[in-house]
């Protein structure tokens, strides 16, 4: 048993399926992250992924193409954003009771037509083809842990730097970091403020679409409801802990993606130990280091606050 | 009086209003205000708050629009739409709060505004900056965190972006609150070389002598309607002291003076009796946005107004907060009527009779949600009439609070009206009614009279002075100087965090602070 | 002049109830409640029409069992006790200005407190007793949960949000690990609590099957509601939650408070999970996670953290869980239709509070 846990095997397995379990993780987190740089807390990130997971599959399964699935996928979480930057960026709702109230309803929405399309076959996709990265492929243990993913993952984390660049070099990342800090500044220096933080609510959508729509075609390969099961939450959690950070969205979802493999695979290796003791160790972690490390975290001085020209 | 467009001096209006009217729930902000802005020429808006002078300026540049009249720009009637359409328009405003991002540098603060699929074209701005800081002669840190200027610069940075922004018309709302003497005097004569090299400038102030002395046409504002202008040729006629008793006979209708001069009335300070307040070697650590204190040492005696006088920022907020125990000290003693207090909590200090009135009204003074009668007992929740075994006692409370709206004059529709409601004068009489309740033996009074009109700030002074003549200590800081001549006894100036020197208020006090304050031995 | 006015109207109506509220606010205030939840169940009514049932019948299948037969009502009226309490305890956290939103996660470790506790208690002690102690026992283990986010906002600063929301996620995966590893009942083969015996139960009401938890749910609603807005104490949160500067320049001391905010709103979802448990449930199974906290939010938003108003809006969620459950069953609807329909509700009331806002300074203009 011991030796078939640190078998080359297994453990190639499990941080295959790390990285599988991270990257939604990582395409919530990222999305998170660029609501709330701009100012908008983002917590119906959880009901975008669902709309996301639902919409992917359905695109996927009747087109038969996955690409299509993540194209469809991205448009549900944006169409959730959509309601999202209306109702919380353009006329300055509440977002926590918003994003509360988004996430529910699509919950429910997925769950319902879930059930009256698919509850009774339960369709299921063909397994996703893998782009395998030659050579590097064939080390041994990291080759087929890392290298033998969908098109998606490794496009995923491109855009880690992707976004680490926009953030630092380039007008839009300005703009968004004060659209966050100070919406005012923004305004008079004649750049729309509204119009910023939709753009970065409906990127936020298409992210958490896309991160949906991974779960649902090519972790699970079908839609249940309630498919994400906290995965949106998590985001949220990786979001603010990385301090605007892409990279450390990164760090953060490969963690909880550890975490989560181990449990799959433990289940499969049958050891006696209730899952949810691995499921609560990145939690436990996270806790630690803020507690050890618990400086004042630093979020956007307008984080939460509808902007509206001329109030102060 | 308001013929502006019929005007014969030469220079075309760049920008003018005609009959612009905005109104606003229960007020009429601007009633048909003619106006018209030149290049060459520095045109002075003066007003009391509540005159209009915010909303022009919002119209002006494009955060508010007219509700009728029109705007002029280039001679074409033209809405300003946005901010962006007025910066397009070579429309720039320097705001009275700063509208600079804290978490970015200068230069990103100045790359602000350009479309967004742009890279930020860091270089072309550096050149284009040192052509304008050349000219202008003045310097700026572009690489610097915009958090860790002061405000003097912050206020130079936002120029500057007017002025890369290729603006024609420089707008400055406020600018010279939070100047020293000194500073407000570069900032006239920066405002003269701006003229002279061709652009208009909008320049906002309710400050009589510096409308006298930085304008070449005066436009006066009063409850949103323009009830007067001095043309160019006649400001040059005129002498300073007659431009100034013209502009208050346009304000106030009767007096001839400036209203502010009033005599310093002797009072007589008990020398031989104790110090209420002694400070000693008071020491407080900076933060990520406050500078620290060091040193600081001085005494308050019964019936004293002692005044600190400093540009803002220069640790005045710390000292205060520090005296009221809002802010930690490294080391040092305070000793209220002896006994020491620096170890105690707010409340503890507050019921031992020393009072803090902030400066930041609505920001921590107040909770403007809350009703005009809870605030003022903000203070003293819990306690005995108003409160009995921690149960709310309604009626005695708005007895009370009725007795205080009736004694400070505090006008508001009712004692339910939520504060934020109240005016800026109103919400500082809840204040100093809460401050100078019974028990009070040392007030602590932080920028009192800032952003007041004349009619509450004479009221406030009125209050300070009658505190100290009960015999209280009182702690005046102010970054009015006047202000600070006309009342206290003594004036300490701050610089950086520490006492750099303290002068009896004689006849050549106003030399000696001035000297202090640009950091000269008095 | 427009800075001077704007605080006014950017100010939250969170503390709204301040002011005396005369006949014509109370009528507004019902009809402004009122119109949005009949708008909203005509959308999702819509929404059920697209997927091929009818709406007036699943309606009527909600309303005949939730609120008119005799046994549905008491079934709604028995499910309103933990969500009573954890709107309780929302009330205090969210008028204090903090997004406790680790409810379901105190929740949970207050249910398991509850069921390992009574069945042990009631072996030694009367059961009234038992039951007080449990509840008690279950009220401290979720307010010790609370501890961690309450010191790291207190003396840290760090956003409750996401140690809320983390420490929920430890919660029920520890609520899981203890009802599995320590408790479990060796005696049947799913893993799950000892039961409580149904005589050492919190009693039912008279003749029913209504469980006295009701009471004690009303009773701590009510008693939050003029604690909040009767006493020092409860004035002193609000001061906090509506200016925290201000509380600091008043001299409260903003950290102690934090901690009790935290500590009460967490024990009230502690005692939510026990009456559940000790009223209906009797035992804990593995994996149970009913997620009342994520459903009690909206409803205490609703509300405008007043508490009468929250039990209205509780019983109405009650309804609407109950009935649903009915409903679903019988037109073969997943009861999760119910979810769709509180979030309707949710954004329709909160456009409706904002159309009436705007509507009102329009015409004061």
């Amino acid at each position: 048993m011991m030796t078939g846990l640190f078998s080359e095997v297994f453990l190639s397995a499990l941080l295959f399926g790390a990285v599988t379990a991270a990257i939604p993780l990582l395409l919530a987190g990222l999305g998170e992250q660029m609501s709330e740089k701009a100012g908008v807390l983002n917590i119906g990130i959880e009901g975008m992924m669902l709309a996301g997971a639902y919409l992917g599959f359905v695109g996927a399964f009747y087109s038969g193409s996955l690409w299509l699935g993540f194209l469809t996928g991205a448009a549900g979480g944006v169409a959730v954003a959509l309601i999202m930057a209306l109702l919380c960026v353009r006329i300055g709702l509440n977002q926590i009771v918003i994003g509360i109230a988004l996430t529910l309803g699509l919950e429910g929405l997925t769950a319902l037509l879930h059930h009256f399309q698919f509850s009774r076959s339960y369709p299921r996709l063909p397994a996703a083809d893998a782009t395998v990265i030659p050579l590097l492929s064939d080390i041994p243990v990291i080759g087929p842990a890392f290298f033998k993913h969908q098109l998606i993952v490794y496009l995923a984390v491109a855009l880690v730097f992707a976004m680490g660049y926009l953030y630092r070099r380039t007008q839009l990342g300005l703009n968004l970091q004060a659209a966050g800090d100070k919406p005012a500044a923004l305004d008079v220096a004649g750049i729309d403020v509204i119009r910023t933080r939709t753009v970065a609510v409906l990127t936020t959508g298409a992210l958490a679409g896309l991160g949906g729509a991974y779960l649902a075609n090519v972790g699970a390969g079908l839609f249940i409801p309630f498919i994400t099961n906290g995965a949106g939450f998590l985001g949220i959690v990786l979001a603010m802990l990385a301090r605007g950070r892409p990279i450390w969205v990164l760090f953060g979802a490969l963690l909880f993606g550890v975490c989560l493999s181990l449990t799959t695979a433990m289940q499969v290796a049958g050891i006696n130990i209730p899952t949810d003791v691995i499921q609560m160790l990145p939690f436990l972690a996270v806790m630690i280091m803020l507690v050890l490390f618990g400086r004042r975290a630093s979020l956007p001085a307008a984080l939460g606050i509808p902007y509206e020209r001329g109030a102060r | 009086m308001s013929g502006s467009s019929s005007s014969s001096v030469a220079g075309r209006d760049i920008v003018a209003l005609e009959g612009v009217t905005k109104r606003f729930p229960g007020i009429v902000a601007n009633n048909s205000v003619d106006l018209s802005i030149r290049a060459g020429e520095v045109h002075v808006l003066l007003g009391e708050n509540g005159a209009g002078k915010s909303t022009l300026i919002g119209m002006l540049s494009g955060l508010q629009q007219p509700d009728e009249g029109r705007i002029l720009v280039d001679g074409k009637p033209t809405p300003i739409t946005s901010p962006g359409h007025a910066l397009a328009l070579g429309i720039g405003t320097v705001f009275q709060h700063m509208m600079l991002v804290p978490t970015l540098t200068v230069a990103e603060n100045l790359l602000l505004g350009q479309p967004w699929w742009q890279r930020p074209r860091t270089e072309d701005l550096e050149a284009r900056v040192a052509e304008i800081t050349r000219s202008l002669d003045i310097t700026v840190k572009l690489h610097a965190k915009v958090s860790e200027l002061s405000l003097g610069e912050q206020q130079q940075v936002e120029i500057l972006r007017a002025m890369v922004r290729h603006s024609r018309l420089l707008i400055l709302d406020e600018s010279t609150s939070m100047l020293t003497p000194k500073g407000v005097d570069e900032l006239g004569a920066l405002m003269r070389r701006l003229v002279e090299q061709g652009l208009a400038i909008v320049f906002i102030t309710h400050k009589l002598k510096e409308a006298a002395a930085f304008g070449d046409r005066i436009s006066v504002l009063k409850l949103g309607r323009k009830v007067g202008e001095i043309a160019p040729e006649r400001f040059r006629a005129l002498g300073e002291q007659e431009i100034i008793s013209e502009i208050v006979e346009l304000m106030f209708g009767k007096q001839k003076d400036d209203p502010e001069a009033v005599e310093r009335p002797v009072r007589t300070v008990l020398t031989d009796a104790a110090p209420l307040l002694q400070v000693a070697d008071l020491e407080v650590a900076p933060t990520d946005n406050a500078p620290g204190l060091s040193s600081i040492s001085f005494e308050i005696r019964p019936g004293e107004i002692l005044g600190i006088a400093g540009i803002d920022g220069n640790g005045q907020k710390q000292l205060a907060e520090a005296l009221a125990g809002q802010r930690a000290a490294i080391s040092g003693s305070v000793r209220l009527e002896g006994v020491a207090i620096e170890a105690l909590s707010v409340g503890e200090r507050r019921r031992r009779g020393l009072r803090y009135l902030t400066d930041d009204r609505l920001g921590e003074g107040t909770v403007g949600t809350f009703p005009v009668s809870i605030n003022f007992f903000l203070k003293q929740v819990g306690a005995p009439p108003f409160w009995r075994y921690g149960i709310e006692q309604r009626a005695r409370i708005d007895k009370h609070a009725g007795e205080l709206v009736r004694e400070y004059d505090v006008r508001t529709p009712s004692l339910k009206t939520l504060v934020a409601r109240l005016s800026g004068g109103n919400i500082q009489k809840v204040l100093l009614a809460r401050e100078l309740a019974e028990g009070a033996k040392v007030v602590i009074f932080n920028k009192p009279t800032y952003g007041l009109d004349l009619a509450n700030t004479l009221a406030s002074r009125q209050r300070i002075r009658d505190t100290a003549a009960r015999g209280l200590a009182v702690l005046l800081i102010s970054t009015d100087l006047e202000e600070l001549l006309n009342m206290c006894d003594r004036v300490a100036v701050i610089a950086n965090g520490a006492l750099v020197g303290t002068v009896e208020n004689t006849d050549d006090a106003r030399t000696k602070v001035g000297r202090l304050m640009i950091g000269l031995a008095a | 002049m427009s800075i001077d006015t704007a605080p006014t109207s950017n100010t939250t109506a969170l503390d709204a109830t301040n002011g005396a509220t005369t006949r014509r606010d109370i009528l507004h205030r019902l009809l402004m409640t009122l119109g949005p939840i009949l708008a909203a169940l005509v959308i999702a009514g819509c929404v059920l029409l697209a997927v091929g049932v009818d709406p007036l019948a699943y309606y009527g299948y909600v309303l005949e069992k939730g609120l008119f037969s005799p046994l549905g009502v008491q079934q709604t009226l028995t499910r309103m006790a933990p969500l009573l309490f954890l709107a309780a305890g929302l009330i205090v956290a969210f008028r204090a200005g903090m997004w406790n939103l680790g409810g379901d996660g105190q929740f949970l470790l207050g249910a398991v407190t509850a069921a390992a506790s009574a069945p042990m208690f009631v072996q030694i002690m009367p059961s009234w007793l038992a039951l007080t102690c449990s509840f008690l026992l279950a009220m401290t283990v979720a307010m010790i949960w609370s501890l961690v986010p309450a010191l790291l906002r207190a003396y840290q600063g760090v956003n409750e949000i996401i140690t809320t929301l983390m420490m929920t996620f430890l919660g029920t995966s520890l609520a899981n690990v203890l009802v599995k590893l320590a408790f479990r009942d060796p005696a049947t083969t799913v893993p799950q609590t000892r039961t409580l015996p149904v005589e050492d139960r919190l009693p039912r009401l008279f003749e029913t099957t209504i469980t006295s938890g009701l009471l004690l749910g009303l009773a701590a609603i009510i008693l939050v509601h003029l604690v909040m807005t009767r006493t020092a104490f409860g004035l002193k949160l609000r001061i906090v939650g509506a200016n925290p500067r201000a509380a600091v320049h008043a001299g409260l001391g903003v950290p102690g408070l934090t901690i009790a905010v935290f500590a009460i709103s967490a024990g009230l979802a502690g005692l939510a999970g026990a009456v559940d448990i000790l009223g209906v449930q009797g035992n804990v199974r593995a994996d149970w996670n009913p997620a009342y906290g994520l459903a009690v939010i909206p409803a205490v938003f609703l509300a405008r953290m007043n508490g009468f108003a929250a039990i209205g809006f509780v019983f109405l969620l009650s309804v609407l869980s109950i009935g649903g459950e009915s409903a679903a069953r019988r037109l073969s609807v997943p009861n999760h239709f119910t979810l769709v329909l509180v979030s309707i509700v949710l954004i329709v009331l909160a456009l409706a509070e904002y159309f009436d806002h705007r509507y009102n300074q329009s015409r004061r203009a």
